[in-house]
Parts: structure tokens; C-alpha cells; sequence
């Protein structure tokens, strides 16, 4: 719909798996799972509701849909946003604060521990990223950086504050494709 | 474990995420607001739109800080500004007020006629202007992490923005179909650096996101742009010059996204006032194009 779904649908293919682009409910019909992308959260949100997206993403996730939210799509599945109430899916009982890290200057690159993707480090790309600052119990969380939260899963959802699909590393969204072919 | 910054990954990475958005022109705190409202994806922070600095006319600068960083303080999406072509000290000043990506923009008066900025001195990302594939991927091998047309800014009139994009869309097809031995030639020929005219031959497309922009002033216009190839639409004086611009600004932000769709973009298109008079190419001087500045 908007920012970064091209790299994600190439990670997919990288895969083999089929990715299509989803901008009406209609294209939500054929699908077995949903990334939600890095992009810009409030225009994404407004798109959702505008084009009436909103509804259906969030009957098939109760339904056990697996859905991946990276960076903007961390803050459109979480329930609770600092300083902010702009519409959002609000799936996840994660509290996340939007630009935590600062503006683009101060966005960055680093190597972080993932325990669940094996022993080598995930390079990470935290593009004006938010941070999870609140896992509620329910939801476990699979990664840390500095003070925050970086990744965290719930059943069937998934939420990662950088951006995997800017990288070559495609352990993450193996890791995605694997709850996707539990469920199946 | 080291964190970097400033990286070309982080620079083409904050294009990428703009993707399939439209970055609109403000001029104050209520604007940008407006902007943010009707979906934008980005705003470019300006003391007066193209169409009021042509008609202005005298020397066009970097906006007043103040003017900057009140419309950062009033939005939570990126912030980007212009310097003007060669200005780098500009570009300094914009870096240090913490904008999120500065515009080497024609539409301001160039400092320097004859060297760009070098881009790659800096931590913030840089987009450029560009008529064609050449000049496109001059700006790049300065550093540049996002390109857009130049098309003539401040008239909305689409002609010159679909005149680029076309231009860009062909070279890059021909370097597509090329063999390997005859891209040196092409390098040349394009005035381009070798490495990144092989990376757009092996691609099918510029190695950064590439907007539209000069000249947008319709829904249907920015669709126009997408379905020629264009990754997301700059709206200038398009929004804020018409009868109604949140209106005009959520328009266009549906008709980015559902560019594809004519039921939606006709139904977007519908009662929305009067759109910005425009200009007829025909009737600007050449001294007063602003797209043949830079090379």
C-alpha cells in the first residue's frame, strides 16, 4: 500500500513464496498471511480505514491469521501508542512509542542478539524507529536493544521495530513463513 | 556492538519507506498539519511554494530555520527542506537543524553553476532533480538516495514531469536491453558513471526510489506519474494554491495509492474546487525555466 513492500515481497521470493500487494479487502482474500510494511504509520492507518481494511485484517488476525508489522507496521499493531491515537489495527498488547530513537540523523545500523534466529547476530536497520516499550504477559518477547524492546511475537502475530527487508538476511522472514506453515 | 550512521543503506532506506506516498509542499505549522491529515507521506518545509517564488522572482534561498522547525514541531512524519544546487553550506545549516532529508532544488536560485553538492559528506539523505538518466545518475554518484523529475515546478502543468519520467523510463529500458560490451559506450554517451549505469542495466531501473514531481496538480496527474513509472508524487503548489486543499491533498494521496483503479480515482476526483490556475509552457521564458538549471 505505501513505503517499503517491494523488499518485502523480494525477501518472500527469496523464500519461494508469492507475495501480492494488498490495497483493497478484496485482495485479502487469497492470502495465507499479511506483512504489514515499513513506511509511514498515519498514512498507512488513514488508508487502511479509508479503503475499509481495517475490519476484515482484524476478524481474519482473530481468525489466526499471521500477521508480520515491521517499523510503521509495529505501531499499526499495537494497542497502545505514547502521545499518539492515530488509527491503527491495534492487535498487539504492546505499547510503542513512534520516532523514539530521533530523527533520520540519528537513525542507525547495528548487529543485534535474536535468540530464537540461532547464535549469529541480525544486522538491524532502524530507520526514525519506534520502540516497544511495554509487552503485556501474553506476548514473549525475542529481541532487546539498549532500553527497549526490538521484537516480539503473539500466537499468530509478529512485530519487529527495524527492518529486516532492507537486509540480505532472510532468517526473519523464514521465521514469519514457518508460523505461517504451523497454522497451516 | 557499533551502531553507524549515516549510512547510504539508512539514506535510500527512509526513500524506500516513502514509497507510494506523496510529499506535499507547506509553508507553515497549520499546513504541514493539513498535509500530515490527509495521509502525506513527508512535507518539504518552504518559506513560499514554486508558484509564489516565480512569481516573486529576486533570489530564492534555504527557508528561514524558524519556519523549519516549527513545522517539525507540528508533525510526526519526516521534515525535508531545500538547499539550493552547490549550496553546501545551506546543506549544512538544514543538517544541523535535524531535518530528515534536504532537496537540491532547481526551484531555488542555483549558488553554484557549474559542481553539485557532494552529497556523500553528509549523514543527512539528499533527493535531486533530473530531466534524464544521465543527470539522474550523476546526482546518485554525488550521493543523492533519491531522485525525482525536475518537471517545471510551480505552473501545474504536467507536461515536463511526464517529458522526464518518460525520458528516464526509456534510457533505463535501453540499458536493459543492452549487451554487456556496449554499456561503456552508453556510460559515455550518458555522461553517467560506469558502475551505475551496469547496475541499472542489471535492475531494470534507478538503483534509489524515484519520485514525480513540477507540476502535479490533480489526482489524475499524480496517477498519470505512477502508471509512467514514477515510486510516489512531490505535490508543490498543487495543493495549498487550490480552492480547497484538504480536500485536494486526500485526493491525491487515494490516487497515489490506487493509481491503478479508474472507479477510485474518479470518485476521488469529484467536487473538489477549482484546481491551481497553471501555466502554459509556451508562455515562460527560457530564462525563466527552472528545470535547465543544474546539469
Amino acid at each position: 500500500m505505501q513505503g517499503a513492500f517491494r523488499e518485502h515481497a523480494a525477501a518472500l521470493r527469496k523464500c519461494g513464496c508469492d507475495a501480492v500487494e494488498i490495497r483493497k479487502p478484496a485482495d485479502l482474500e487469497a492470502i495465507d498471511a499479511l506483512i504489514i510494511p515499513g513506511g509511514e504509520s498515519t498514512t498507512i492507518g488513514k488508508l487502511l480505514n479509508d479503503y475499509g481494511l481495517t475490519e476484515p485484517i482484524l476478524a481474519k488476525a482473530r481468525d489466526g491469521l499471521p500477521v508480520f508489522g515491521t517499523c510503521a507496521g509495529a505501531i499499526l499493531v499495537a494497542k497502545e501508542l505514547v502521545d499518539s491515537d492515530q488509527p491503527r489495527l491495534g492487535l498487539m498488547d504492546i505499547k510503542v512509542r513512534r520516532n523514539a530513537y530521533g530523527r533520520q540523523v540519528d537513525s542507525f545500523e547495528v548487529e543485534v542478539e535474536i535468540p530464537v534466529l540461532g547464535k549469529e547476530p541480525f544486522p538491524a536497520v532502524f530507520i526514525r524507529a519506534p520502540r516497544i516499550e511495554d509487552a503485556r504477559p501474553g506476548v514473549e518477547v525475542l529481541a532487546r536493544y539498549r532500553e527497549g524492546i526490538i521484537l516480539v511475537r503473539q500466537g499468530n502475530l509478529l512485530a519487529a521495530t527495524f527492518h529486516p527487508e532492507l537486509t540480505e538476511d532472510l532468517r526473519l522472514h523464514r521465521y514469519f513463513l514457518r508460523m505461517v506453515a504451523e497454522r497451516q | 556492538m557499533e551502531e553507524a550512521k549515516g549510512t547510504w543503506k539508512l539514506k535510500k532506506g527512509l526513500a524506500e519507506m516513502l514509497k507510494g506516498g506523496v510529499i506535499m509542499d507547506v509553508t507553515t505549522p497549520e499546513q504541514a498539519k493539513i498535509a500530515e491529515q490527509a495521509g502525506a507521506c513527508a512535507v518539504m518545509a518552504l518559506e513560499r511554494v514554486p508558484a509564489d517564488i516565480r512569481a516573486a522572482g529576486g533570489v530564492a534561498r534555504m527557508a528561514d530555520p524558524d519556519v523549519i522547525l516549527k513545522i517539525m514541531d507540528a508533525v510526526s512524519i519526516p521534515v525535508m527542506a531545500k538547499a539550493r544546487i552547490g549550496h553546501f553550506v545551506e546543506a549544512q545549516i538544514l543538517e544541523a537543524l535535524g531535518v530528515d532529508y534536504i532537496d537540491e532544488s532547481e526551484v531555488l536560485t542555483p549558488a553554484d553553476e557549474s559542481h553539485h553538492i557532494d552529497k556523500h559528506q553528509f549523514k543527512v539523505p539528499f533527493v535531486c532533480g533530473a530531466r534524464d538518466l544521465g543527470e539522474a545518475l550523476r546526482r546518485i554518484g554525488e550521493g543523492a538516495a533519491m531522485i525525482r523529475t525536475k518537471g517545471e515546478a510551480g505552473t501545474g502543468n504536467i507536461v515536463e514531469a511526464v517529458r522526464h519520467m518518460r525520458t528516464v523510463m526509456d534510457e533505463v529500458r535501453r540499458l536493459q536491453n543492452m549487451p554487456p560490451e556496449e554499456l561503456m559506450a552508453a556510460a559515455k554517451n550518458l555522461g553517467a558513471p560506469y558502475e551505475l549505469v551496469k547496475e541499472v542495466a542489471s535492475l531494470g531501473r534507478l538503483p534509489v526510489v524515484n519520485f514525480a514531481a513540477g507540476g502535479v496538480a490533480t489526482p489524475a496527474d499524480a496517477a498519470l506519474m505512477m502508471q509512467l513509472g514514477a515510486d510516489g508524487v512531490f505535490v508543490g503548489s498543487g495543493i495549498f494554491k487550490s480552492s480547497d486543499p484538504a480536500a485536494r491533498a486526500k485526493a491525491i494521496v487515494a490516487a497515489v495509492t490506487h493509481y491503478n483503479d479508474p472507479k477510485i480515482l474518479a470518485e476521488v476526483s469529484r467536487g473538489l474546487g477549482e484546481a491551481m490556475r497553471g501555466l502554459e509552457l509556451s508562455t515562460i521564458t527560457p530564462e525563466e525555466r527552472l528545470a535547465v538549471r543544474g546539469w
